[in-house]
């Protein structure tokens, strides 16, 4: 309760324009200082130009990557939310939390050795990789769906009730909303982790930014490397930031503790 | 009208079946508020609960306006009930405009209509539309979150209401507003109401009927007055408390207990007529009026004075009146705070239309328990 007031009066207090000072001013400085190293290391070595000799490479095998990202990690909330959404329900709580252990469990299990045994199911190639990496995202998707639907407050589904919304319309119009920001946090989580994955689908033949990597290690070439870890990494960046933005934006301002 | 006939569930545990309502029979006339009242575990909220059937009875029946609940579909028949409970339940994800909406959007009303019903019902309470449609419940105060939580159930303008502790959750101050305010809405909207509540105070100001409730049996169904007069029980007797006495000077109006038949002064009477007036009265004092019939003084007994004195010159000012409208605790709040053992009672306009002393607030009560 005392935690509520103060939140909305922190809101009410603080114009929209402080908001966004706050809410920008540390990443500006990061910035700032990651773009002022970029340009001294440009300025006084030849390395920048050996790694752009492998723009094409660069291009070709990013566009890979994304593409299999998109796909494991497109598949994996288009399955992650509806499989913690169903273990929420009631009908389902005897055994969703014995499946949450299952889920555990495989959590633990490194990506490596999922792409290894996807890669003896399945063979190698683009299919075996899109299903390694959706299967290394799916957890924390169904996780913080579940917790988020499950950390609806018992009031709000009895209020609901008691107005006469059928179960159906308690799930799309309260449950699903109240829980949003949590399942977004899960979907960040989850592409982090498919994105910094990603570059290993390489060792089971599917391409992507990993073989300029891999490749790179094992000519020691270290302008190879880089030209594949960079990008890998602003991709990273980028997704989070992307995933980041749209929870900003999507969530109702209502319960959205960012805004 | 809501009627429920042998009303009865059993609830059954690990440690085997428990009756926690247990064969209730009432019956509510329309636009009377009646409220549930006992102890925790008595059996309030699942009675209210299975009105709008979100517990379903184990046997025995409910009406709402001759039409038997179980005949009606679950959801149609909670559209139609008004529902407020102890947390509020505003949906933090809506505006407030889109909760208040929640039951006319279910049947499927015109979104303009609906929005400009919510604008009214804001208005209603004293919140401006402008300022308040857009907002999220969470950038309300608290007595603004319980308006907006029982305005919501007034939205598609249902004639039955369930509440459950709809004020609880709020401090002191505020919900004496909330109920004076909740009560002024009552009067133009006749609401059949089902109130909850484990707060006697409030029930008396709140209720028409209460019905007392313990461990699942119906103790005592009567009006707060009648109750608080005349208890069935010794369970309901210790309930009410060893003040219930005082409690029934809510329920009493000034206008119902004071004396109407007594000499007021005026000011240029003369003092001799002052001693004649109070010792016929025999009261400790005489009010003294002007012109208008407004009180201005009151001359003590024990005024010393010549012979050709004024009334005027020797009374005392009045440090207290109370309007005949005010119930008998404001009055004898009043009475003692000021030590104004003869009070002047004034109507609107300010002027003098009797006085209460404490025997007339004594004989009002005990009359009251003989018209029972």
């Amino acid at each position: 309760m005392s935690e509520a007031t103060t939140a909305s009066v922190q809101v009410q207090k603080s114009p929209a324009s402080a908001r966004w000072v706050t809410s920008i001013r540390t990443p500006v400085l990061v910035w700032l200082v990651i773009a002022l190293a970029v340009a001294i290391w440009i300025s006084l070595s030849d390395m920048p130009a050996e790694i752009l000799t492998y723009r094409e490479d660069i291009i070709y095998l990013g566009g890979q990557h994304v593409e299999l990202v998109a796909w494991s990690g497109g598949l994996a909330i288009l399955t992650g939310v509806p499989i913690g959404a169903l273990l929420s329900r009631p009908a389902f709580q005897r055994v969703s939390e014995a499946l949450l252990q299952g889920f555990n469990v495989g959590a633990t299990i490194p990506t490596l050795a999922i792409l290894a045994l996807s890669m003896t199911l399945l063979g190698i190639g683009t299919v075996p990789a899109v299903f390694g990496l959706w299967a290394a995202t799916l957890l924390p998707i169904v996780r913080n769906t579940y917790a988020g639907l499950r950390a609806v407050p018992q009031h709000l589904i009895e209020a609901a009730c008691g107005m006469g919304m059928t179960p159906a319309q308690m799930f799309w119009r309260v449950e699903l909303p109240n829980a949003l920001f949590v399942i977004f946090g899960g979907v960040r989580t989850a592409l982090a982790i498919c994105v910094g994955s990603a570059p290993l689908v390489f060792l089971i033949g599917a391409g992507g930014l990993g073989e300029l990597i891999f490749t790179g290690i094992a000519l020691d070439e270290l302008p190879m490397m880089l030209a594949g870890a960079i990008p890998t990494a602003l991709l990273a960046v980028v997704t989070d930031f992307t995933v980041g933005r749209l929870q900003y934006y999507l969530v109702p301002r209502g319960i959205n503790p960012l805004r | 009208m809501i009627r429920l006939e042998h009303l009865t569930k059993v609830f059954n545990t690990p440690n085997g079946p428990v009756r926690a309502v247990d064969d209730v029979s009432l019956e509510l006339p329309e636009g009377e508020i009646c409220v549930l009242l006992g102890p925790s575990g008595c059996g309030k909220t699942t009675s209210m609960k299975m009105i709008n059937r979100l517990i379903e009875p184990t046997s025995g029946k409910i009406y709402i306006n001759g039409r038997d609940t179980d005949a009606t579909d679950p959801i149609q028949l909670r559209r139609s009930i008004g529902y407020v409970i102890q947390q509020i339940g505003l949906f933090p994800n809506k505006t407030v405009a889109d909760n208040i909406c929640v039951v006319p959007d279910l049947l499927g009303w015109d979104r303009k209509k609906t929005r400009a019903r919510a604008a009214e019902l804001l208005e209603l309470v004293g919140m401006d539309p402008a300022a308040f449609m857009g907002r999220y419940p969470k950038e309300l105060s608290g007595g603004q979150q319980q308006r907006v939580g029982v305005i919501r159930a007034l939205a598609a303008d249902p004639p039955v209401m369930l509440m459950d502790e709809p004020f609880g959750a709020i401090d002191p101050i505020n919900r004496e507003v909330i109920q004076d305010e909740f009560l002024r809405m009552q009067q133009a909207l006749r609401k059949t109401i089902i109130f909850v509540s484990h707060d006697l105070d409030e029930a008396v100001k709140m209720a028409d009927k209460i019905a007392i409730f313990r461990s699942g049996r119906l103790e005592q169904f009567a009006s707060p007055d009648r109750l608080l007069a005349n208890p069935a029980n010794s369970f309901v007797e210790s309930f009410l408390g060893s003040d219930r006495a005082l409690k029934r000077l809510r329920l009493v109006r000034v206008a119902e207990a004071m004396l109407t038949e007594f000499d007021a002064l005026r000011g240029d009477d003369p003092h001799a007529r002052g001693k004649v007036v109070l010792e016929e009265s025999g009261l400790p004092f005489a009010i003294v009026v002007d012109e208008n019939g407004r009180p201005t003084g009151c001359l003590a007994g024990n005024a010393e004075a010549g012979v050709d004195a004024k009334v005027g010159d020797l009374a005392r000012p009045v440090r207290a009146t109370i309007s005949t409208d005010a119930d008998l605790r404001l009055a004898v709040a009043s009475m003692f705070a000021q030590d104004m053992p003869v009070l002047p009672c004034v109507d609107d306009g300010g002027r003098l239309k009797g006085i209460l002393t404490y025997r007339s607030v004594v004989k009002s009560l005990a009359s009251a328990e003989a018209r029972e």
